[in-house]
């Protein structure tokens, strides 16, 4: 049988805001265990609460750039379940009325856009951390209280892929707004999933199990791969498929069933009573949508527009907001008409450089200017493309400027007529069976001649001018 | 007379006047303590001999119940779970009293353990006794602060009140107690028993030293999101006012089956008084009223299920020794709450399991609506409404432990002003015949603790109900 998955994700997304979200502890992660922490984060017996308005603020920028509505009554809650980490043995989240709802994002996936829905964007606190040693436990609470976002998706996601291509796109986006460092590895965007697989053309939702502890995009796209083959072979087996909690096993590269009771969980959500319900004013809304910076969509769309750039091209400028800066300011100082020039400089050579060297674009260090006059060389044919390429490498290693480089390499084209004779008279000579399969019609013949031109010019020979000569010699003969 | 007899305004004035030395003070109230307290208990954690008068900062000391924190001084809520637990910062209340040159009492206030009950005998150092009558209770939850106001162990002291601690203890022994409005008073470092009804309040000799202990500790507090941003009257502009035309409500449902004929009597003599003094009296209608004991023990309970999850040995107070994390978070809690507490901790914790949210907790929130509803529709005509404190004068010392349900209704009359988050005050009115004080209750609208005042202040200079001292 054929089977569709579904997959549903659940983002958490630490906000760096300078303090705590309900206290006043500065955020910093590079401090000792339990430095960054106050009586409130603590938990300490009589102190409360009071919410942080920058992480208000940042919730808000993040539900508006997802096109959440966002609720004007809000409240905390609290979800009440006993771990060491967690200091009042409760966290402040969100429940029944989240801060926002209902909104969507648009991923690129398969060379199709693909609109995904948002369910929820809420507010919470974080927990601490847990250290583990032989003989010992330890918890640090410095992270205890970072103010969290929690971004849920609609079931909309079908493929391993498409997940894997939403979370590129949110990174993305949150990148643009400036609110979280959305790096998996060092916790500051969590993602677990929710997957299960229904028969083609089915409308009912299978069995779900939900997969955690994947540290990377890839590890939760391996982990979605591994879970679709899994449930496929229950499935196909007749086996019964149980709700479960599966943790992810990188090194092993298998999902592993946690074999806890799940469907007892019962976290006894009820508004905190320390934290009045709050409304959230149209005005305040309407502020920050008016100060949201340009997202990758409109920004592609512009690009598209002013630049000229074709969807693909504009697509890959923005799909790095630094990256989309340096392009942006490269492609208006170039002062060439066909900025499709520059663009391509850039999603090409320069790109391939950058992410060789698994940097971005402005990292490369490369000098607009030279990057701008080594393109110049390039269009009035005074080096080939295939030099102008080796030229980019150098620059980047030795930070010459690129007339320099090709100065001392001798890079230079030729282009003089009368010395590229000489050399074709001599290939013309060594190559009599590829100038009778030329006469004779094949046209591969030219290319192979121009080809041994180039040899022997050491690459230096202006290929074209090399192919005109050749073509003028053996049709005039 | 001695200088731990008078108020604290006499006191303020001589200490102005220099006619005595805030040490002096000091003296005379241990004293007094170190000859009754082995009677009486009214504090936690007391040792013979080892009061020492020496190094108190400020002038008057204060009586601070054993669930408020002081930073450096031990802060227990009277529970096992908190032993030794000595908070690194003051509640808002103590930092303000420090501000205005007010001392904080070094021995904390007797409880029951998390201000769970009605006769303070809920505490893990065993049970407050009524100085009126040493074989009852002095009630609860602040019967230590109650019992030490009476027994002129304290000056003057704070307690807080979920359900009625303040004002049914200061009812049972014989003081001045006042609930300030939800959001009056900051509730930061009011170690939680219910979040939305917890209010700290003074429990004082008389009415003006209640007027100026809520003065000070009361204000917006930026730490307190539950606390409210108004216009704060200096009270002690109540005082001596005349009471000439105010309506006074009288709500039937107060006066039925279960409340002591005895104390029924009294405070239809105390209406009476008032309306000597120029009040007018007329019976109004409360008609949630038989829902506030229901649902209260479902808020409270829910809420404190939750706030007392911390409690857990990881981080501070007590630990049980045990193999694994669940067996620790089990032996400690087993040992360190007392019986009280783990039934109420057991009741939240019901009412808000999924599947009974719904039926429990929401329908009491609901039901809470309406009692505040009812205060809200008789308030458009009255200026207050007058009631018992309680039900009863002072219970026998184990009348009612084996009873919870009992133990509970003893705040009948108290619950509803919590629930609806309307100020109230307990003044004494009169005693039964076998001598225990009995309280007279006096309620009014959100923020008008100026009437409450007013009306408890003219009551007072026109009796001597607050001048008869317990024999100890």
């Amino acid at each position: 049988m054929r089977y569709q998955t579904v997959i549903g994700l659940e983002v958490h997304l630490q906000l760096k805001t300078k303090t705590k979200a309900f206290c006043g502890c500065a955020i910093d992660f590079g401090k000792t265990p339990n430095s960054g922490v106050c009586p409130v984060c603590l938990g300490f017996p009589g102190t409360l609460p009071v919410y942080n308005k920058e992480a208000l603020n940042s919730a808000i920028k993040v539900a508006l750039a997802f096109s959440c509505q966002i609720q004007e009554h809000t409240k905390f809650d609290r979800k009440n379940y006993f771990y060491p980490d967690l200091p009042k043995n409760y966290q402040i989240s969100q429940f029944d009325l989240p801060l926002s709802r209902h909104g969507y994002l648009d991923i690129f996936s398969d060379n199709k856009t693909k609109r995904i829905g948002i369910t929820r964007v809420h507010l919470e606190e974080d927990a601490g951390k847990l250290i583990h040693e032989s003989n010992a436990s330890m918890v640090d609470f410095n992270r205890a209280g970072v103010p969290l976002l929690e971004i849920v998706s609609e079931p909309d996601l079908n493929s391993p892929q498409e997940a894997f291509d939403y979370l590129t796109s949110l990174k993305n986006i949150i990148e643009y707004l400036d609110v979280s460092d959305c790096d998996m590895e060092k916790g500051s965007l969590r993602c677990d999933a929710n997957i299960s697989l229904r028969p083609e053309g089915s409308k009912e939702l299978g069995v779900k199990a939900e997969l955690k502890n994947m540290n990377s995009f890839k590890g939760v796209k391996d982990a979605l791969v591994f879970e679709v083959d899994r449930q496929a072979a229950l499935l196909e087996a007749g086996q019964a498929m149980v709700q479960e909690t599966r943790l992810w096993d990188a090194e092993n590269g298998e999902t592993v069933s946690m074999r806890n009771k799940e469907g007892a969980k019962d976290y006894r959500y009820f508004p905190d009573p320390d934290l009045t319900v709050f409304i959230i004013e149209q005005t305040m809304v309407s502020r920050i949508k008016s100060q949201l910076p340009e997202l990758p969509h409109d920004k592609m769309r512009r690009f598209m527009r002013d630049y000229g750039l074709s969807e693909y091209d504009a697509k890959i400028l923005v799909s790095s907001k630094k990256n989309a800066q340096f392009a942006e300011e490269c492609i208006r100082k170039y002062p060439g008409k066909d900025k499709k020039n520059m663009a391509n400089w850039l999603i090409g050579p320069m790109l391939s450089e950058a992410n060789s060297r698994k940097v971005e674009l402005h990292e490369l260090n490369v000098n607009m200017e030279d990057l701008i006059s080594l393109i110049g060389f390039v269009e009035n044919q005074s080096i080939s493309h295939l030099s102008a390429k080796l030229v980019l490498t150098q620059m980047i290693d030795s930070q010459k400027p690129a007339e320099l480089i090709i100065r001392e390499n001798n890079m230079l084209q030729i282009s003089d007529t009368a010395e590229l004779e000489q050399v074709i008279s001599g290939v013309i000579r060594e190559n009599e069976k590829s100038v009778t399969s030329f006469r004779a019609g094949k046209t591969n013949a030219l290319m192979f001649l121009v080809g041994q031109v180039m040899k022997k010019s050491a690459g230096k020979a202006n290929p074209k001018i090399v192919g005109e000569l050749i073509k003028r010699r053996l049709t005039d003969a | 007379m001695e200088l731990n007899q008078l108020t604290a305004h006499e006191l303020l004035d001589k200490l102005r006047s220099k006619q005595v030395a805030s040490g002096q003070i000091l003296d005379s109230l241990y004293a007094r303590i170190e000859a009754v307290e082995p009677k009486v208990k009214a504090y936690a954690r007391f040792k013979p001999g080892n009061t020492q008068a020496n190094g108190l900062a400020g002038l008057l000391p204060v009586t601070v119940k054993d669930n408020i924190c002081t930073e450096g001084l031990n802060t227990e809520c009277c529970s096992k779970i908190l032993c030794g637990f000595r908070p690194p910062y003051d509640a808002t209340v103590i930092s303000k009293l420090k501000k205005s040159g007010n001392a904080i009492f070094p021995l904390k206030a007797n409880m029951d353990e998390f201000a769970f009950g009605s006769s303070t005998e809920n505490s893990s150092f065993g049970p407050t006794h009524n100085p009126w009558n040493l074989e009852c209770v002095p009630g609860g939850s602040s019967g230590g602060s109650a019992a030490a106001v009476a027994s002129d162990e304290a000056i003057w002291a704070l307690g807080s009140d979920t359900g009625g601690s303040i004002r049914q203890p200061a009812s049972f022994c014989g003081v001045v107690g006042l609930k300030p409005t939800y959001g009056r008073v900051s509730r930061f470092g009011l170690i939680a028993f219910a979040s939305s009804l917890d209010q700290i309040g003074p429990i004082t000799k008389d009415v003006e030293d209640a007027a100026i202990l809520a003065r000070i500790i009361s204000g917006y507090d930026p730490n307190d999101s539950t606390s409210v941003n108004q216009d704060l009257p200096d009270y002690t502009d109540s005082l001596g006012k005349d009471i000439k035309g105010v309506k006074i409500g009288i709500p039937k449902e107060y006066f039925i089956e279960g409340l002591d004929p005895e104390v029924k009597l009294v405070i239809e003599e105390a209406i009476k008084k008032l309306e000597s003094l120029g009040a007018v009296s007329k019976q109004v209608s409360l008609p949630h009223t038989q829902y506030a004991v229901p649902v209260y023990y479902i808020v409270a309970t829910a809420e404190a299920s939750s706030n007392l999850a911390r409690f857990d040995g990881v981080q501070y107070g007590y630990r049980a020794k045990s193999d694994s994390l669940i067996q620790m978070y089990k032996k400690t809690r087993a040992e360190g709450f007392g019986e009280e507490a783990k039934r109420r901790i057991i009741l939240g914790t019901f009412a808000l399991s999924h599947g009974y949210y719904d039926a429990y907790y929401l329908r009491a929130l609901k039901v809470r609506t309406l009692i505040k509803n009812d205060f809200d529709a008789v308030f458009k005509d009255f200026d207050c409404i007058i009631t018992p404190t309680s039900p009863t004068p002072a219970f026998k010392i184990g009348e009612k432990t084996a009873d919870p349900l009992q133990m509970y209704l003893s705040d009948i009359y108290t619950i509803s002003v919590n629930l609806a988050g309307i100020p109230a005050i307990s003044i004494p009115c009169g005693f039964s015949k076998s001598g225990l004080p009995i309280g007279l209750q006096i309620m009014a609208k959100p923020f008008n603790e100026g009437m409450l005042f007013r009306l408890a202040h003219a009551f007072e200079q026109s009796t001597q109900w607050h001048k008869v001292k317990p024999r100890l």
